[in-house]
This record gives C-alpha cells, structure tokens and sequence, in this order.
C-alpha cells in the first residue's frame, strides 16, 4: 500500500515539475506569430495545394501579411474569405473569380477508335513517350489517370479511360493541368457551366473517323448564339468572359453532344443512343 | 593489313538475345519496285528540320532537291523519284506523333537530275568540296541516330581525330541490312570510308564487324587492303555496335560520361553512311534510298531491299510478299532498340535500318510487377548502371535520385529489360526520366537566362 | 484484275490489325518471377528430401504445415486487398519451404502458424509485398519465434543414429560434473545439438575436442546431427546451392564470403583460445550457416546488387555470427546476422554503387590516356 502511495507521490512532484518547466519554457522561449497571419490562415482553405506557388497554406498566408504576396493568387478561396483577408492584410485586392479545372476531351475508350494496344506503364506521361498513346487522336485524354493521382481533392475521376472533373470537389489548385502532356485541362471560371469537351485540331473529317463525340465544328451553337462561342478553325470554344447559361446545350442540341454541362459529360456513356454520327466509322 | 595480333577489348555486360538473321541473310538485296506515291517526311535527321522548296503541283527530277538545310545541324531532302509534289500532310510518324511529309507522285520515268557531279578523281578534290557534297546529298548517320553525317566528318579544330571507325557490328537482332551492304556493295563501304579519311585526315580505319558474317568479312578483307582499312571481328555480344562498346572494343578508348567520340580521337560512322558517302561523291547521287531489312517470322520472304525514301512500310511489306500469319508488333529498326508502329501508314526514312514483324510469340509483354532486386541488370548492363533502382525511383517520381544514378548515360540499349525477370518497363521508365530531367534542365536554363537579362 | 486484287490483298496485310504498342526492347529472354522460384524450389528439393530421410514423418508434417500456411496467409492477404492473387510468383512457397526447413522437427502447427503469418503478413506484405521487404522474411520469422517461444524453438528430438556419441556424452557429462553450476545441463546428454553443446560446454577444451574429430564432421556432413530440419545435412544444401550458383540464381559472393569469413574468424580464436570454440570446419558444417549461406543470406530482395556489395555483405554476415556464437546469448547466429546485415544493404548498395562506363576519376583518366596510346 505505501508503495503505491509513495509512487503516486513521487509521480505527480515529477509531473508537476515538468509541466511547470513547460509552463516556463513556453513563456521563456515564445515566438511571436502576428496575429494576422493566423487569422489570414483560417481563411484559406488549408488544402495545402501549392497552387499559389507557395509550400503551403501558412506559408502563402504569412506572405501575404509579410510580402505582401496577392491572396487571389490563391484558386480555391471563395471570394467573401477573400474580401476577409484584404480587410486583415490591409492592402487592395482585386477579387478573382473561382476556377475549376475541365478535362476538355469527351473520347472515353469505347467512344474512340484504336488500332493498337498499349503496353507499357499505366501513367499518361510515360505513355505519351510511347508512340503517343493507343488512341487514335493525338489529341485527347490518353485516360492513365496522371492528374487523378495528383489530385489532392479527389475531384478526377477516370472512367472508360477519360478524365471527369466533378466541379463540385475541384479546388481549382491547377495541378492537374501541369501534368497532363496533352495539355487538356484548364482551369475556366466556376461560373461557366457549358463547355465543348474536344481538344482536337485535327480535321472535322479526321476528327469523325477517330472520334465518337468530336468538335466537328458545325457551328451549330454560333448559330444559336453567336456571342458564346469562340470560333477557331477545326474547334469551337466557349467564350468563357462571357459563358452561356446551363439551358444552352438544350438550344442548340449539339449533334456529336460535345457541347454539354458538366453533369450532362458526367453520364458521357448515355451518349451514342442518341448520336449516329461516328457509329460507322467505330473500328473493332 | 594482319589480324593476328590486333588487340579486341572486352566490354562488360551485355547479352546474346536469339538473332534471327538466318531468316534474311542468304538473300540478295533487291531494288525495289518503282510505287506511285511516297511519303518523305521532313524531319529526318537530328537537328532542325529542313525548309521546303518546292510548291504543290511542281515537277521535280529523281534526286532533286525539295528540302534545303536550315542551319548546320541539319540535312536536305530529295525527291526518292521524278514526278510531281503533292500535298505536304501529317502522316503518322515512326516515333509516335504525326508528323508532316511532303508526298510525291511518281510519274513512272524515274529520270535522274541531281545538279551534283561526280567527283571522280576525290583523292584529288579538295577537302572543303568533299564535305560540301556531302551535306548536299542529305547524308545522316543511317544506323539509327540520324545525326548529320557533314557535322561528325567537321570536328573542331582543337579535337586530334587519329581514328575512324565504321560500324558494321549491326548487333541487333534480325536485321542483315549492313550485312547484306558490306557484301553486295563492299568497294563503296571501302571507298567510301576513304573519302571520310581523307576529310578527316586520318590514317588509321577500323571496321568492327561482328564475327556471325564470315562471308562479308571474307568479302571486305579482299579489298580492304586497298583502302587501308583494318576489318576487325568482334564477338557476337548486344551491344556490340554502340558507339562507346565499339570504340572501347576497337581501341580501349572509354567515351567519358556526357562525352563524344571525338574526344577521344574518334568519328563513328555507319558503314551505310559510308556507302551513301561513295554515291554521292563518286556517283553524283543523294541519299534516295537504302538497305532495309523486311524480317520477322510472320512475313513471308524476309529479305533484304533498296528501298527509296518515303515508302510506306504497307508496300514495303508487300515487297517481301506480305504477311502470312498474325503480327503482334511492327517494329522500325531492330527488337532491342527499334520503336513499334501503331500503323502501316508510317514510312521508310534515312535511318530505318529494318521492319520487322514480330508474332506475340517472339515479344514479351511488359508487366507492373514489383523489382525483386534480383541484379541481373546491373549485371548485364553495358553502361554499368543500376537499371531497377533507377526504375524504382522514377516510379515513385524521385527524378534527382534517379540522376544521382546516372540515369543521363543510359543509352535505351534494352539488355536491362530484356533480361529483367519482372519484365518490367525499365525503358520506358529511363525515358521519362530523363525527359523530365532535360526538361527541368531547359527550365533552369532559361530561368538563368531571364535572371542574366 | 487478278493482279489488283492480289495487290489490294497484300496491302490489307492480314494479321496486323491489332498490333501492340510498348517501348523497346521488344523481344525477352524469357525468365520470370515464377520461373526463378520454381527454380529455387527445385534447388531446395535435396534438402527437403535430407530432411525427410533424417526426420522422416516430422519434416513432412513441418514442411507441409509450413508451405500450406504460407500460400494461405498470401491468398487471404489478397483477398483482403482486393488484388490479384499473387500466389502464382511461388515466393510464398519459397518462404514456406525455407522457414520450415529452420524449424525444429517438432515444431507443433500452431507454431508454423504463427511464423507463416509473421513471415508472410508482418515481413512481406506490410512492408508492400514481394521485393519490398528489407528483411529475409524466413530469417525474421525463425528469429521472432525464437524470441517469443524458445522452448519449442529449442527441443530437438531425433533418430538414434543422429544422437551424440558416447566419446562426447562422456566428456560433456565429465565437464558438468566439474562444473556445479551446469548441473541443470544433464540433459543435453540425450538430445543436443553440438552447438548448444558447445555454448553451454564453453570453457572445457576437451568436449570441444570431442566435437571436432573427423567423426563427428562427418556427421555434420551427412546430416546424422541435431538441429532444424534442413539446417543438418550439409551435403544436400551444398547440392542446392551448387544448383543456385549454377541456374545464376544467386551471387557466389555471398556464400563466399559468409563461409570464407567464419572459417577464417573461428579459426583465429581457435587457434588462440581452444577452449572457448571449436574449430572452423566444425563451425561452417554445424547450424545454419550452410543453409544460411545458400539459401537465406542469397536472397534476391534482401541481398546487395553489386558483386562487391555482396562479398562485403556475405563477410560481415559471417563475422557477426561468430560473434553471436562465441560471445553471444545464443548459440546460433545466423538468422538474426542475416537481418542485421539485411538492414544494411540498402547502405550496401550506395556504397558498391557501379561507377558507369566511362567514369573517371583522376587516376582513371590517366590510365585511360595510357590505354589510349596504342598507335
């Protein structure tokens, strides 16, 4: 019995000790933090992403009370944080408007024709040594899943062998469009809903015969609406400083389905019913 | 000149894949048949591609020039056959990514006009004309590399050349393109590494020629005399041929690491290059054409022909009859080292040295298995590195540790993964590693330049 | 028109429709993983069988415990991660069969269980599978049941013939009577291995002199001895191991230097303290340093690269196992060397790095200049 007690004795003057020296040393020792910068730090979104080029969160935060660096070069915070921070930091700021990334191709494995296979390291920059990918066009998704493994967000998805963005999970760090070697994805602003999945410069002719879903760059859309849509030989754009509303690939009723929303390329494989124009030229 | 006691040095590492040459190499090289369109594509060599002279619709002789050098490093084009310029279209290219090509349909007459005259008495002629006529006749190095072969023949002037090597190892397997050259056309191999001497003004010439060609090494050994050429057999080992194993095995010299051969003391060159050298000096004639090998079990009559520039491997397969059972690769260039097509469409150019068919038999199909640290590559590799610790860590995206390992001197030669027993990539892992490598290198590199202005 | 048609048929070229897409080299030698373990399998064969004729019914018990276990903690370990069944790479086989041939011949089930599963799941797969682990998987096992279970890790039952000679018995019983303090040491009389005999005898130079007459090496040689099961009989490993060097499954460095190191070491303190250690000879054909050395240290994964790196690693494995012998706890040292030395090899293989060809340093430069000369 009393050796028990005298443990619990000895053990709680040690503890208590220590703690006090803890206590003293936290005191002694305490670096300043401006309070700024965790307040600033709060704001962000803590993904730790590397978008804004800096090595992460509070470093970017304390560059931007230290170094006056721009907070909107952060892609992921929401503009009312935004506004929060250039209260706390003290200096102007111009808010940017929030970017998702889009994988702009819609040539999943079954949509395209392929007269090889691949054999080699499942990564898209390693294929992309390798006579370019097993897909005809050269240049769409070659679908290995490169900037899904990047991903901190968990916002790629790879199926059928194409990338999908789900704009609801993407930070808009940008990673993803600095490992795709075919340079597919960008980084558009959150407020456009519609866009033309094709990447291809190739010839509409071209394009038909590799391709299920391509731009073939009918112009059907410039017609319904000439101000949304960029037109470029071969390849249509959206006009994204001026992006059209959701209904808009129901106005045009795009022939190849390229033109779609987000949700509408999500279910991608519901396509060929209604499209009959790269059917024939499908290669087994 | 005596053999006896001309001293071979061994490299280490290496391998003796199955060769397959019996398939071709009793066969006499034959000309192809004249086809109605070719294809030559624009960038054929190393270096920048070269400017095209010709317009759509216009009539060019057999041999004339359609594409002229842009700067040093690089090499003109010329018609493989007179007949009109078509379109200039992206056709797929042999190393992946379509690539533009000027077509040419043939008009059937098939009429020389070069512009260049032979230079018949070049032992007279004077230096600079010689390699002038060499750049003009779009001569590259035609064992792989596609380097200018004008630039390897104009070494700086404070590099001391004493030796001239020709390659005609022809080490990979299947192809008896070189073999087949040295046999039928030895005095221009000969003749040809003469007029590259004298260029250079060397006096020493060393032929390498792997011993599993008795019959042109019997053939060359006749004239070699004459040309003051010493033929050197090796033996039969992968990779014989490369740059740095031959000029080792040749002269005990080692290629330092990110060296050239002429800091050595040596120039490398293809002994096609050496025969193009020949025609187009003595004979007037530009590289228009060259020994390809067509071989591999599934096609019907392997042989060797004088296919022109330009020709699609479609009708390149045709010459030797076609394909008689299922193909699982179309490889331009040898197995170890040649790249695989996806298409038929893609087309002979200056350095095409073989197509070959592989069936699903021959080729062994890359896994993702994990390295069992087995050591067989670092065993067998010729440039002694450590292939699958270099892979593991390009796996896992370490590009600097994979540089600490050396990676930058891998030359792609494939024993590492022709013998791994995970049958893994290595290759293909080398690549990327030292694509992102140079590529962080040209980042760097312009950073300093931004900073410097 | 036959013609065109026959034209049309060549340029159709049949068969190449789907043609396959890789980097080079596109041809291989043919080996595999599979291949190499089977092959290491058929080199493990004269052992098994040694360790049959020796232990008849226990070695088939033990072996058969031992590789069951192991393919069913690898197959449960992939269904439990949902990947394909690498069962087919025979590395668990080859796990199995190894870890069993260090187990005693009485090892009960639950004992190749628990080492299987520590072999397997704990050395192996956690670590991310086959050529991840940085430890020989059936050295760990062997060491962490000897740890955790030393009584039946340390009995040893066997045949008559196997049993220590009277010469011997004699003198170790006349050393324990002179030594009070082993007296609990009596029964070593009936079944101990010569070198638990030879630790616990340590100080009496005449029972380590009954253990190395040329009998008695003999007996190490064919296996008439105690000890694991395959562990015993050093001429059946010598033929696997000749099978390895001679398949080029293994480096010749590592047995090299394993072996040339302890006759080397052993043979020193000998010489200078006959009393503390019997002599080289009785040290590499007793335990498991022969197996140790052919079998476990030569393994792919765990063992260096370069042939240098090997000789360096297969020299320090002996040396610690002498140590572990001599001066040590236990009386065999050759697994828990073996893991030491494993933990060091990634060590190993920086420092025996290969310098690539053409690398030169000064000295290397100089001889190259000289090479060069030969005009």
């Amino acid at each position: 019995m009393l050796t028990v007690l005298i443990s619990t004795i000895v053990l709680a003057i040690v503890g208590l000790a220590l703690g006090l020296l803890i206590g003293f040393a936290a005191k002694k020792f305490d670096v300043e933090v401006d309070p700024r910068v965790e307040s600033v730090q709060e704001l962000l979104p803590g993904a730790n992403c590397g978008g804004c080029g800096y090595a992460g969160c509070a470093d970017f935060a304390s560059a931007i009370i230290h170094q006056n660096a721009d907070p909107s070069n952060c892609n992921s915070v929401s503009s009312e944080a935004l506004k929060k921070i250039g209260l706390i930091a003290g200096h102007e700021i111009t808010v940017r408007e929030r970017k998702v990334a889009v994988v702009f191709c819609s040539g999943s494995y079954s949509h395209t024709s392929h007269h090889e296979e691949y054999n080699g390291i499942m990564d898209c920059r390693s294929a992309s040594l390798v006579g370019d990918g097993d897909k005809e066009c050269h240049y769409g998704c070659l679908g290995y899943g490169s900037c899904a493994r990047v991903c901190k967000s968990g916002a790629i998805e790879i199926r059928d062998r194409l990338a999908f963005v789900h704009p609801e999970l993407c930070i808009g760090c940008g990673r993803c469009t600095q490992v795709c070697p075919r340079k597919l994805i960008r980084l558009v602003p959150i407020t456009a809903k519609v866009h033309i999945y094709c990447s291809s410069l190739n010839k509409p002719l071209k394009k038909r015969a590799s391709c299920m879903n391509p731009c073939l760059a009918c112009k059907k859309c410039a017609r319904t609406d000439s101000s949304a849509v960029v037109i470029q030989p071969n390849l249509l754009q959206i006009n994204y400083s001026n992006p059209p509303a959701p209904d808009f690939p129901e106005r045009v009723k795009c022939p190849t389905g390229v033109l779609a929303t987000a949700e509408q390329h999500l279910k991608l494989e519901l396509l060929p019913a209604n499209c009959t124009c790269g059917k024939e030229t499908k290669k087994k | 000149m005596s053999l006896t006691n001309f001293k071979i040095w061994h490299f280490r590492g290496g391998v003796h894949p199955y060769d397959g040459k019996e398939l071709s190499n009793q066969v006499p090289a034959q000309y192809a048949p004249l086809l109605e369109k070719y294809y030559v594509v624009l960038r054929q060599n190393i270096g920048k591609p070269p400017k095209l002279i010709v317009e759509k619709g216009q009539h060019v002789a057999k041999g004339q020039k359609i594409a002229e050098a842009d700067g040093f490093v690089s090499a003109p084009l010329h018609a493989p056959t007179s007949g009109t310029v078509g379109d200039v279209a992206d056709i797929p290219g042999a190393n992946g990514p379509n690539v533009p090509a000027i077509e040419i349909i043939a008009d059937g007459k098939d009429e020389w006009d070069t512009g260049l005259e032979p230079i018949k008495d070049w032992r007279q002629a004077d230096i600079t004309d010689l390699r002038h006529r060499i750049a003009e006749a779009g001569i590259v190095g035609m064992g792989g590399a596609a380097f200018p072969c004008h630039i390897k023949l104009t070494p700086p002037i404070e590099k001391i050349i004493d030796t001239l090597i020709l390659n005609g190892a022809e080490c990979e397997p299947y192809l008896t393109a070189d073999h087949r050259l040295m046999l039928e056309r030895t005095k221009a191999v000969l003749e040809g590494a003469a007029i590259a001497a004298k260029i250079l003004n060397v006096e020493r010439i060393l032929l390498g020629i792997e011993d599993n060609k008795p019959d042109a090494i019997e053939a060359l050994n006749k004239l070699a005399d004459q040309y003051g050429v010493t033929v050197v057999p090796l033996p039969v080992r992968y990779p014989q041929g490369g740059e740095k194993q031959l000029i080792y095995a040749l002269t005990g010299r080692c290629v330092m690491t990110g060296g050239l051969p002429m800091d050595v003391g040596c120039v490398v060159q293809n002994v096609g290059s050496c025969a193009a050298i020949y025609d187009a000096v003595a004979e007037g004639h530009p590289l228009i054409e060259r020994y390809t090998t067509i071989t591999g079990t599934p096609v019907v009559n392997p042989s060797t022909w004088i296919v022109r520039i330009g020709t699609p491997v479609r009708e390149a397969l045709g010459f030797a009859g076609g394909t008689k059972s299922h193909a699982a690769k179309l490889i331009m260039g040898g197995p170890m080292m040649g790249f695989a097509q996806m298409t038929l469409d893609v087309t002979v150019t200056k350095n095409t040295s073989g197509i070959l068919l592989l069936s699903a038999k021959e080729t062994g199909a890359y896994t993702s298995d994990p390295c069992i640290r087995c050591g067989r590559c670092v065993d067998n590799c010729p440039m002694h590195l450590q292939p699958g610790s270099i892979s593991v860590m390009v796996e896992s995206e370490h590009f600097h540790e994979a540089e600490h390992l050396n990676v930058m001197d891998c030359m792609e030669c494939g024993v590492c993964a022709y013998v791994c027993p995970a049958k893994r990539p290595l290759v293909q892992h080398f690549r990327r590693a030292k694509s992102e490598i140079i590529a962080e290198r040209q980042a760097a590199k312009a950073k300093a330049a931004m900073k410097h202005s | 028109m036959n013609d065109t048609m026959k034209q049309n048929e060549q340029k159709n070229m049949p068969g190449c429709e789907m043609l396959v897409m890789s980097t080079s080299p596109h041809v291989h030698e043919g080996s595999s993983i599979s291949k190499i373990m089977m092959q290491v399998v058929l080199c493990l064969l004269p052992v098994i069988a040694a360790s049959i004729w020796h232990f008849r019914f226990h070695a088939v018990l033990v072996i058969f415990y031992c590789s069951a276990f192991c393919l069913i903690f690898e197959q449960l370990w992939d269904m439990a991660l949902h990947q394909k069944s690498t069962l087919k790479d025979g590395s668990a086989l080859v796990t199995g069969l190894i870890l069993a041939l260090n187990l005693p011949p009485t090892a009960p089930w639950w004992l190749c269980m628990t080492g299987c599963f520590f072999a397997i799941i704990i050395v192996k797969q956690l670590f991310g599978g086959l050529g991840q682990n940085p430890f020989n998987p059936a050295a760990a096992a062997r060491a962490a049941l000897l740890a955790g279970f030393s009584g039946p890790m340390m009995t040893w039952t066997m045949r008559a013939p196997a049993m220590l000679p009277p010469t011997v018995q004699k003198a170790a019983a006349d050393f324990v009577t002179s030594a009070t303090k082993h007296a609990a040491a009596a029964d070593f009389q009936t079944g101990a291995t010569p070198l638990g005999l030879a630790k616990l005898a340590s100080g009496s130079e005449s029972v380590m002199d009954a253990l190395s007459t040329s009998e008695m090496y003999w007996r190490y040689f064919i296996g008439n001895t105690g000890g694991s099961l395959g562990e015993t009989c050093a001429l059946a490993i010598l033929i696997g191991g000749l099978g390895l060097m001679f398949l080029r499954l293994i480096k010749w460095q590592v047995p090299l230097g394993m072996l040339g190191s302890i006759a080397l070491f052993t043979g020193i303190v000998h010489a200078f303290a006959p009393e503390l250690t019997p002599g080289p000879v009785f040290h590499i054909l007793s335990g498991g340093v022969m197996i140790g050395a052919f079998f476990m240290a030569t393994d792919m994964v765990t063992s260096p690269m370069t042939g240098w790196g090997s000789l360096f690693f297969g020299i320090m494995i002996g040396m610690l196992t002498c140590i572990i012998r001599i001066w040590g706890g236990y009386p065999e040292g050759v697994s828990f060397s073996i893991l030491f030395m494993n933990a060091l090899v990634p060590l190993i293989d920086r420092i025996f790095r290969p310098h690539p060809f053409g690398w030169t340093s000064t000295r290397a430069a100089g001889v190259q200049m000289r090479r060069g000369e030969i005009k």
